[in-house]
């Protein structure tokens, strides 16, 4: 039996790691795989949280969350798409019209 | 349980009007390929009508579908907001060249509008955290897209992207606090978690961490800083009407949630028999108000410094709204009635001189083609009137009397002087000062500088005349005559489940 703080420690630090990625990697797919990251580590804290209180409400929410990961991604790509068109480039720090 | 639904579904009828009116737009938009202006005919009757029931609404205070959301005199105030708001969001479009160059694509943008008007009917009345975290990313993702309508036009996709990154990692924020307070209280309904949290001890820590990353949720929503770097860019490069829509509703609708959520699980129930300091009764030994104090003080105090250097109006309005979403976090610190009142009121005045300023930038740029302050310069004698309008739109967003927001600056001083916040009422004083001379700076460049270049007077027509009207006389008369915004302001700040 794996305690819960196993699992939570481990959530936390595939969450830290997915803001990192979001902050710091300048290739806007990557950064989409880093906001991915950060809900799926929602997705573990939910599970085990629901498993240690005998909840099922956890385990729901994580239906929703991967639904709403699904449309985010699927709307962020189609962003990317139409920004490609134009720039011919998915860096971050090249696209940069819009400043102060 | 097949009644309970059905009577949920007798109270749910502005939100299906919308749902409905979406698929109706969509399947219209599919049949009607060659007659594309019909669409938004529709989109705009389905809106008008669940404004109307929201209307009829009024006065009920009631959980529905097994206390997903509530229908109650709060809710109801910040649906017809929002209703109202996208009612003349779409007058404008009418006018908007950006939306009328691309006329293939019209289906888009006004079905896009009502499902992003449903996201925001079912912020104001969500009670769960499940249907809030679901009503914020409905709004949002159809805000996405909508940010980078004019795809053509490298600034708005670029807007749309930033827009998406900043809210996907919001929306990552709080869902991680809402998962760890879901740990906590082993609840997802708001009254459970205040029942929980008032029975039982909770770690304080985790509960401080949790809480936090949730405020980031709402912060990104209601552009509070540190949370508003995408405020400037997607309200410059987005076309005016979403920019105007996004400024007024999105905010609204974040607002409704924020103080909904603070209000209800953080109360003292006990406490707030005996006084009312009850309010933040839940969360001993660690001052929320004041983090929320600091957080309203950093929001006006950059929205409007950084105003100051700004050249495009659209921009220059965009850390004008920022600055204003500070103000009325000043009336969330307080958060007894009174406070939440002035809140309401500062709401309606806003929509208002809001929407007028953004309507006045978008006319001036459909016969200028700019947004650029420059391009404003002896605009007072090209066409009177317009300036006219604009330079009392200012004048209230600034809070100077005798317009509306001075009445609705007032009533927020007054509920924080009452609950002793001098300091911060102080601050907020001094920061209408300095956005004084942002706004005079527009006015200044529209009156005491000649035209450069063209000096033609510009016209415009009487329906677009008729609109500005529509949004001058409320923001001049609510400021002479404002006992009735007041009466509706204090009979709306009534929640279900909170006496």
């Amino acid at each position: 039996m794996v305690e819960i703080q196993s699992y939570l420690i481990l959530s936390a630090i595939t969450f830290i790691i997915g803001v990192v990625g979001v902050l710091a990697r300048r290739n806007a797919i990557i950064v989409f795989m880093s906001i991915e990251l950060m809900l799926n580590s929602v997705n573990l804290t939910l599970v085990a949280f629901s498993a240690y209180l005998g909840d099922t409400t956890g385990q729901m929410l994580v239906f929703f969350v991967m639904t709403v990961a699904a449309a985010e991604a699927a709307v962020g790509l189609a962003i990317v798409i139409a920004l490609f068109r134009n720039k011919q480039t998915v860096n971050i720090d090249d696209i940069n019209i819009l400043k102060w | 349980m097949v009644e309970q639904t059905l009577h949920s579904l007798s109270q749910f009828l502005p939100e299906t009007t919308l749902t409905i009116t979406f698929c109706i737009s969509i399947l219209a938009g599919l049949i009607l390929r060659n007659k594309p202006k019909v669409i938004p005919v529709i989109s705009f009757a389905g809106i008008l009508l669940a404004t109307v029931f929201a209307v009829r609404q009024m006065g009920s205070s009631q959980a529905v579908f097994s206390g997903m959301i509530v229908v109650d005199p709060f809710a109801v105030f910040f649906k017809l907001l929002v209703g109202s708001t996208a009612v003349i969001i779409f007058l404008f479009s009418i006018y908007s060249q950006e939306v009328q160059s691309t006329l293939k694509r019209l289906v888009e943008y006004s079905s896009l509008l009502v499902a992003m008007t449903l996201g925001m009917f079912l912020m104001a009345g969500a009670v769960n955290l499940l249907m809030m975290v679901l009503a914020i990313e409905l709004t949002s993702l159809s805000s996405y897209i909508l940010a980078g309508y004019t795809k053509e036009a490298p600034d708005s996709s670029e807007a749309s992207l930033k827009y998406i990154i900043y809210g996907a990692l919001s929306t990552g924020l709080m869902l991680y606090g809402i998962s760890i307070l879901f740990g906590l209280t082993g609840a997802t309904d708001v009254y459970a978690i205040n029942r929980s949290l008032a029975a039982t001890s909770v770690n304080s820590v985790a509960l401080l961490i949790a809480v936090l990353l949730i405020i980031a949720g709402f912060g990104y929503k209601i552009s509070a800083v540190p949370f508003h770097f995408w405020t400037p860019d997607v309200y410059e490069g987005a076309p005016i009407t979403i920019t105007a829509f996004l400024s007024v509703a999105s905010k609204a609708a974040g607002f409704a949630m924020l103080i909904r959520f603070f209000k209800i699980s953080f109360i003292d129930f006990n406490l707030l028999a005996a006084h009312a300091g009850g309010v933040w009764g839940l969360l001993q030994g660690f001052e929320w108000n004041k983090i929320l104090a600091i957080l309203s003080v950093l929001t006006m105090t950059l929205g409007n410094l950084v105003a100051v250097w700004q050249n495009n109006l659209k921009r220059l309005l965009a850390y004008s709204s920022i600055a204003h979403a500070g103000y009325m976090l000043m009336g969330v610190v307080v958060l007894n009635d009174k406070g939440l009142a002035a809140v309401l009121v500062y709401f309606m005045v806003y929509l208002f001189m809001n929407l007028g300023a953004f309507y006045v930038v978008m006319l001036v740029a459909n016969k200028v083609g700019s947004e650029d302050i420059d391009s404003y310069k002896g605009l007072g004698y090209r066409s009177p009137f317009i300036s006219v309008a604009m330079v009392v739109f200012f004048i209230s967003l600034a809070g100077l009397p005798p317009t509306a927001g001075f009445i609705g600056k007032l009533f927020l001083f007054a509920a924080l002087l009452d609950a002793r916040w001098v300091w911060l009422a102080v601050v907020g004083a001094l920061n209408s000062v300095v956005s004084l001379y942002y706004y005079v700076r527009v006015v200044r460049n529209m009156f005491l500088r000649d035209p450069e270049g063209s000096t033609e007077p510009i016209r415009f027509s009487f329906p677009q005349m008729a609109i500005l009207l529509l949004l001058l006389v409320p923001t001049l008369l609510f400021g002479l005559f404002y006992s009735p915004i007041v009466e509706l302001a204090n009979a709306s700040v009534l929640m279900f489940g909170v006496r």
